[in-house]
């Protein structure tokens, strides 16, 4: 598909988006578009900053340059109560979950139906065992969140951010940390909630198989740049060596395994330093 | 020295930044307040795990403080043969004094430094940033009904340590030392003033509320996420919110007793 079109039917669009931590830059004039009703990937390296991607999409963070787009609007010129009715839209599992710990699975995935809604209980309950059963822990919805195990807790968090029927979600970091089995179970959640709900998906991950496999459009970003972009075909016969070392998992090539040094000779002679 | 100059400027900016934050977070917290009243569930919570469980940390420590002043209060009022104005002496140091400020660093050291873990792990394990993407303001959903909870809890606290004083001082007193009864009770009603006594010792445990929640709260709520930082914070609870105390309670001693 040409870029003409993915932009005109993307829900959230990043136009030149530049953004600093202190003085190191973490973003550098980044464009990207994230289409309706698709599951878009950004994969990289650890540490190339792809959750302050999301934080940024999400409003919880301020670009030095660049604007982000969701749904027409530009989500840094919002008021905050406009960004908050925005967000109502925009779904997001954190890597960790996010649960709040002092509240049952039940009272977590009901969280946001009364904080946002004037449903009554009976209409809470049924909505909350529906999200339940979509993520296949209806039984579990007594359990506290620290009784479950850390694919249990995303399924919930997934459920919760479900709860009000989002646009779109952003998933941080969906399968880091998971057995097969719920890696497994994860992926095809994902793809499955996509299609019957019409979400837009946004996945930030470094599981390049996992994520391939449902993903419509990738970006693989490195060191604050798009180095890469395209369909899962594309992406995986692509010419550049960046691309490649990243999909193949190789340590040698343009991405470096080690932490910038000096000589490692060097620095085993100069005896006497403490570090 | 060039460097000392330089940190002295840098901490100095950084406590200025800091106290910055932190009033703004105060009036964002004043507001959320407004707004969660018409949902006295989440304040009834609140006041049930900062005032409710404190309940017994300031009884047992009001009966021990109380039955003290008795024990020294006897010795010295006996030598010179007052010992009958006991009940006057343990009334008004705990009422003016010791019922507030004790109550306010207890309080400080179990409820304050709890809200400052809770607050901190909160924003660790990215609690309050995932109800941000809720669109749930966590200042005023979790911040909010913590805060109005410290401020009520801690004179009804004050209050519950300075009673229970009182009668500690009485078992020790009339009931050990054989201070008449009578006298105790009646003393102190005639020389312990409403206004003067008990309204001053209510509004400086009022005051003690609002900063150690203030303090607790805030502290929390600006912890670095990390297992060493909210440590950190924790400990910056007790020590400053003791320090406030202690200094706020000669300020207002100097202004509500000064005349007399």
């Amino acid at each position: 598909m040409s870029d003409s079109v993915r932009s005109q039917n993307s829900l959230v669009a990043v136009r030149g988006l530049s953004f600093l931590r202190g003085d190191n830059k973490i973003f550098k004039d980044m464009y990207m578009d994230f289409e309706r009703g698709k599951i878009t990937a950004i994969m990289g390296p650890s540490g190339t900053g792809k959750t302050t991607l999301l934080k940024l999409i999400g409003g919880q963070l301020r670009p030095a340059q660049g604007s982000v787009t969701v749904d027409g609007s530009n989500v840094h010129r919002l008021r905050r109560n406009e960004l908050f009715v925005l967000r109502k839209r925009m779904g997001m599992l954190f890597q960790s979950g996010a649960l709040l710990t002092d509240m049952s699975v039940f009272d977590n995935v009901a969280f946001p139906l009364r904080e946002h809604t004037h449903l009554s209980e009976s209409m809470i309950r049924t909505l909350v065992l529906m999200k339940l059963q979509a993520v296949g822990l209806r039984g579990a919805r007594r359990l506290m969140p620290n009784e479950l195990s850390g694919g249990m807790a995303r399924r919930v968090a997934l459920a919760r951010a479900i709860a009000l029927d989002p646009m779109m979600i952003m998933y941080d970091e969906p399968f880091t940390g998971q057995d097969p089995i719920s890696k497994g179970a994860l992926v095809h959640l994902i793809k499955s909630l996509n299609e019957t709900l019409g979400l837009t998906s946004i996945i930030v991950s470094h599981d390049v198989h996992e994520t391939a496999a449902i993903a419509d459009y990738i970006y693989v970003v490195s060191d604050g740049r798009v180095i890469g972009e395209g369909t899962p075909t594309e992406i995986k016969q692509s010419s550049s060596e960046w691309v490649k070392q990243f999909m193949d998992g190789s340590a040698d090539g343009p991405v470096h395994f080690h932490y910038p040094a000096k000589d490692l000779q060097d620095d085993l002679m100069s005896t006497g330093k403490r570090y | 020295m060039m460097n000392f100059i330089q940190t002295l400027g840098r901490n100095t900016r950084g406590s200025f930044t800091k106290l910055g934050r932190a009033t703004f977070f105060l009036m964002q917290t004043a507001t959320g307040v407004i707004e969660i009243l018409p949902r006295p569930r989440l304040l009834l919570k609140q006041l049930y795990s900062v005032g409710v469980l404190s309940f017994l940390i300031i009884s047992i420590s009001g009966l021990f403080v109380g039955m003290v002043l008795g024990l020294q209060g006897f010795y010295i009022l006996s030598d010179f043969g007052a010992e009958e104005t006991l009940g006057v002496m343990v009334a008004a140091s705990l009422v003016r004094e010791l019922g507030p400020v004790v109550s306010a660093l207890l309080f400080a050291g179990r409820a304050g430094s709890a809200l400052t873990a809770e607050i901190g792990l909160m924003k660790a394990t990215e609690q309050l940033s995932g109800m941000e993407m809720m669109a749930v303001d966590p200042i005023k959903r979790i911040i909010s009904p913590r805060f109005l909870a410290g401020i009520i809890s801690m004179p009804l606290l004050a209050a519950l340590f300075s009673a229970i004083g009182i009668i500690g001082g009485q078992i020790v007193g009339s009931g050990l030392l054989g201070v008449d009864d009578g006298a105790y009770w009646s003393q102190m009603q005639a020389k312990i003033d409403f206004q003067d006594d008990i309204i001053n010792g209510v509004i400086k445990s009022l005051v003690f509320g609002f900063v150690t929640s203030w303090i607790a709260l805030f502290e929390g709520y600006d912890a670095i996420p990390t297992s060493e930082g909210v440590s950190r914070a924790t400990t910056r609870t007790v020590v400053n919110s003791a320090f406030s105390i202690l200094g706020l309670d000669f300020i207002l001693t100097a202004l509500m007793f000064g005349d007399d």
